[in-house]
């Protein structure tokens, strides 16, 4: 297992490399530059040429990259020119507000999506079956960003109950309950969909495995229902739900940007989505980086519990 | 089959559990969304991007350093004309070359340092000398308002004087732009190229923490020279998002909003907890035409458009009442400047038809270059279609090319020759001077470093323009520059659209608020219960 896993690791080597290449390269190509977007209206070619100089800009593409990832190597991510600070601590600061946030619609998705599954393929063309099915579909359509607005409208503007974007109150807040409260509603909403999804997929799952002879020989047998479906059923299922997870991870991550927009969630997303309409190529270059790292890592990780669940997949 | 499984049972105890957990977490925070009072929390659209007043260019950071900083100069109240500030009182000599200025006595920075003529002298010296030792604190956007400035020369403790290379009449006004706000060298000394995230003025309020993607807050100067505020601290929060900004207002999170989107003015007019403010401001949203090639290098062309355009409906349909109709090239508000003669170009279909049967244009195509978005821009997709829709009624075909801000900028300021015959622009200033002279002179043409992209010329606008700059007399130059708008006018080298209303959105706990026609933020005189 400690081979696989760093094999695993070893191949991600190259993947975040050739990334590092076409990030570049991308933001080489798109028309506008650094200087133009900091000038604005006031982007003479000479005011542009001069700024471009004091940014460093004025050198060679390839030039430019082999600094970039001199610096990368020895640990230096560079400066952003539009934040005026180093890259390094506004991406680890902004993934951090990220991974909270990915991470507590994670644990939403995942427990209410599998219980759902769970409910459903039990109680299957049941009336609950029927109300969670309904559920999921209502969740699977709704865009997200427009659902956290509602959200907003209702839990903050109408009921006051709950703060209506940013992680901490503004005054007196930073503990615990006060980053609780703010991420209710950006993770609730951030779930939702993926909720759906994992719901559709253990039931499917559960139903499969459930019309099983062995299963029908556990329940022959005797056996307690809890332990039929817990111990037999739900953990065979889980088996083909796992990777699901995997990838809805990088589907949270993903879905983070509108989230952390709506929500004024200060996240790594908003920080991409606003670093490349900025040309703030080093911002983009470590952003992506640590993004696609994780999720690199997520996956892997998501490998590792297959692995550790499915017997046939043991070494 | 047995449907009462007690393993169904147990699912449910795990949703009833997770159901209460939620709700003890909803309790737990049912009292946090006021405010204190003597703080007010400001709903910004960004983070800024530096607290260093000469790195940065968004009005965005402006309207926070306004209140950290002060410069020699500032606008009086309501108007876009120069008062003193930390500068008592200045001469100017004839030639018009040399500023000298006295400074306001015992004015110290938040760092303790005095405010003198060197801190003066450092302020311009960093910007503007590639060999001062702390010019590494940049880059200066913006250090061309002031390349002008031959010498900066600390006289005596409290005079300061000023050389110029060459008369340059926008020199006073230019000082009361951020740009031109003196910093504490001792703070840039100690900060380095952090100074921007620990900034040093001599303000009403005094920098105390800047938490990265969450606020920015600043605690009331206590001995400031203008009198300390009734307010305790400043908090400005970056709300990227016009509608959570909105959320976040009516639900008491933020005290005072600015650009408040047009769709939500209306939800605040109609209630009596919030107060609406407007305020028009020196910007102006106009057409460029490519007066070089095609039908618009005919003058009858040009203004066809601008009687074909219905203003009116732009700016009480698309942009719901938040601008009024640009008569000019000037916006009004420059009061002193303006021409209150100049009246807008009717909406005329009839007249602008018979302009391009007369100049034999009938049925031409034309290509419009529209952007998504970008600073001033308002709404310029809905304005783009509303536009070409307009001039399809006089029988044009206008084709529509869609750009991304910096695209449309790297498209259009090289010049829009052989690419489009018209493009949206905007633009926002602080003195009548800026706007005309890098974007309707002969000189300023793209390939001579200006944004005359519609290669506008006419030689008397030039002169006008020229001798503007020159004088250092207000009514003299007024004079000129009402002349120039008669004249840009009535040969249209642009489809003059609109002026913009800037506006905000207070709650009632807040009062003494007014918004500025520099569009900065001045909330040293605010005071909330």
């Amino acid at each position: 297992m400690g081979l696989y896993i760093f094999r695993r690791l070893l191949a991600a080597v190259p993947v975040l490399f050739g990334l590092t290449v076409i990030v570049f390269l991308i933001m080489a190509m798109i028309p506008g530059d650094p200087a133009t977007a900091i000038l604005g209206a006031f982007a003479t070619p000479e005011n542009v040429a001069k700024l471009n100089r004091e940014l460093g800009l004025d050198r060679s593409l390839l030039e430019q990259y082999l600094i970039w990832i001199g610096n990368l190597l020895q640990g230096d991510f560079g400066r952003s020119y539009t934040l005026n600070r180093p890259v390094i601590d506004e991406v680890l600061e902004r993934f951090g507000a990220t991974l909270v946030l990915a991470g507590a619609s994670m644990l939403l998705c995942s427990l209410f999506g599998l219980l759902g599954g769970i409910v459903s393929a039990v109680r299957q063309f049941g009336w609950a079956d029927k109300a969670i099915t309904l559920a999921v579909l209502i969740g699977l359509s709704m865009p997200s960003f427009w659902l956290g607005l509602l959200l907003i409208l209702a839990f903050a503007v109408k009921w006051k109950l709950l703060p209506a974007s940013g992680m901490f109150a503004i005054y007196g807040g930073g503990d615990l309950p006060d980053l609780l409260a703010h991420l209710i509603l950006p993770a609730v909403t951030l779930a939702v969909v993926a909720t759906g999804v994992i719901a559709r997929l253990t039931r499917t799952a559960m139903l499969e495995v459930l019309r099983q002879d062995y299963i029908r020989t556990a329940r022959a047998k005797g056996l307690d229902e809890r332990r039929v479906i817990y111990r037999h059923a739900f953990k065979v299922a889980l088996v083909s739900v796992i990777p699901v997870l995997g990838v809805q991870a990088g589907f949270v991550l993903g879905g983070a940007v509108y989230i952390e927009t709506v929500f004024q969630w200060p996240g790594i997303g908003g920080m991409l989505v606003k670093a490349i309409s900025t040309r703030d190529l080093l911002l983009v270059q470590g952003g992506v980086l640590v993004v696609a790292a994780s999720y690199v890592l997520i996956n892997l990780l998501a490998d590792v519990v297959q692995h550790l669940l499915d017997p046939r997949l043991k070494t | 089959m047995n449907k009462d499984f007690g393993a169904l049972r147990r699912v449910r105890g795990l949703v009833a559990a997770a159901v209460l957990a939620t709700a003890a977490a909803f309790a737990t925070t049912v009292t946090q969304a006021q405010t204190p009072p003597n703080v007010l929390v400001v709903g910004q659209i960004a983070e800024p991007k530096s607290l260093d007043p000469q790195t940065v260019t968004a009005v965005n950071d402006f309207r926070i350093l306004m209140n950290l900083y002060d410069g020699l100069v500032r606008y009086k109240d309501g108007a876009l004309e120069v008062e003193p500030a930390l500068a008592e009182s200045w001469t100017i000599s004839d030639d018009g070359l040399t500023y000298s200025f006295t400074l306001r006595e015992g004015v110290a920075f938040h760092d303790g340092s005095p405010l003198n003529a060197e801190a003066v002298k450092f302020t311009f010296d960093r910007m503007l000398d590639e060999n001062h030792p702390h010019h590494d604190t940049g880059p200066f956007p913006l250090s061309f308002f002031f390349s002008a400035i031959a010498a900066v020369e600390a006289k005596d403790a409290r005079t300061v004087v000023f050389t110029l290379n060459e008369p340059y009449a926008p020199f006073l006004s230019n000082l009361a732009y951020p740009t031109g706000l003196i910093v504490s060298p001792a703070a840039v000394e100690q900060h380095g190229k952090d100074f921007g995230r620990n900034p040093s003025g001599t303000g009403a309020f005094r920098f105390a923490e800047w938490e990265s993607n969450a606020k920015v807050v600043a605690v009331r100067n206590d001995d400031y020279w203008g009198g300390a505020s009734s307010l305790e601290a400043l908090v400005f929060r970056p709300i990227t998002d016009a509608n959570t900004r909105v959320a976040e207002m009516l639900s008491g999170g933020i005290d005072l909003m600015v650009e408040v989107p047009p769709d939500n003015v209306a939800t605040f007019s109609e209630d009596a907890a919030y107060t609406v403010h407007e305020q028009a401001g020196p910007h102006v949203w106009f057409l460029i035409l490519n007066a070089k090639e095609g039908p618009f290098a005919d003058k009858r062309m040009r203004q066809a458009i601008n009687y074909a355009i219905d203003k009116k409906s732009l700016v009480d349909n698309v942009l719901q009442g938040t601008a009024q109709v640009a008569a000019g090239p000037t916006p009004p508000a420059f009061s002193w400047a303006y021409n209150e003669s100049l009246q807008p170009y009717p909406h005329d279909p009839e007249k602008a038809k018979a302009l391009i049967k007369e100049a034999g244009f009938e049925g031409s195509k034309l290509t419009f270059y529209v952007t998504e978005g970008g600073s001033g821009m308002l709404d310029p997709v809905p304005m783009g279609t509303a536009i070409q829709a307009d001039l399809a009624k006089v029988g044009l075909e206008v084709e529509i090319e869609t750009y991304e801000w910096n695209t449309f900028l790297g498209k259009v300021n090289p010049g829009l020759e052989g690419k489009a015959d018209m493009a949206e622009m905007a633009w926002m200033t602080n003195d009548p001077d800026t706007l005309p002279y890098l974007a309707l002179r002969t000189d300023a043409f793209p390939d001579k470093g200006g944004f005359n992209s519609g290669y506008y010329s006419n030689p008397k606008v030039d002169e006008l323009l020229e001798a503007a700059r020159r004088s250092t007399d207000q009514a003299e130059r007024a004079k000129l520059y009402q002349e120039m708008q008669v004249i840009v006018q009535d040969d249209a080298p642009w489809a003059f659209i609109a002026n913009w209303k800037q506006n905000a959105v207070t709650s009632d706990r807040v009062s003494g608020f007014k918004l500025q026609p520099s569009f900065f933020l001045l909330l040293g005189g605010v005071s909330k219960s």
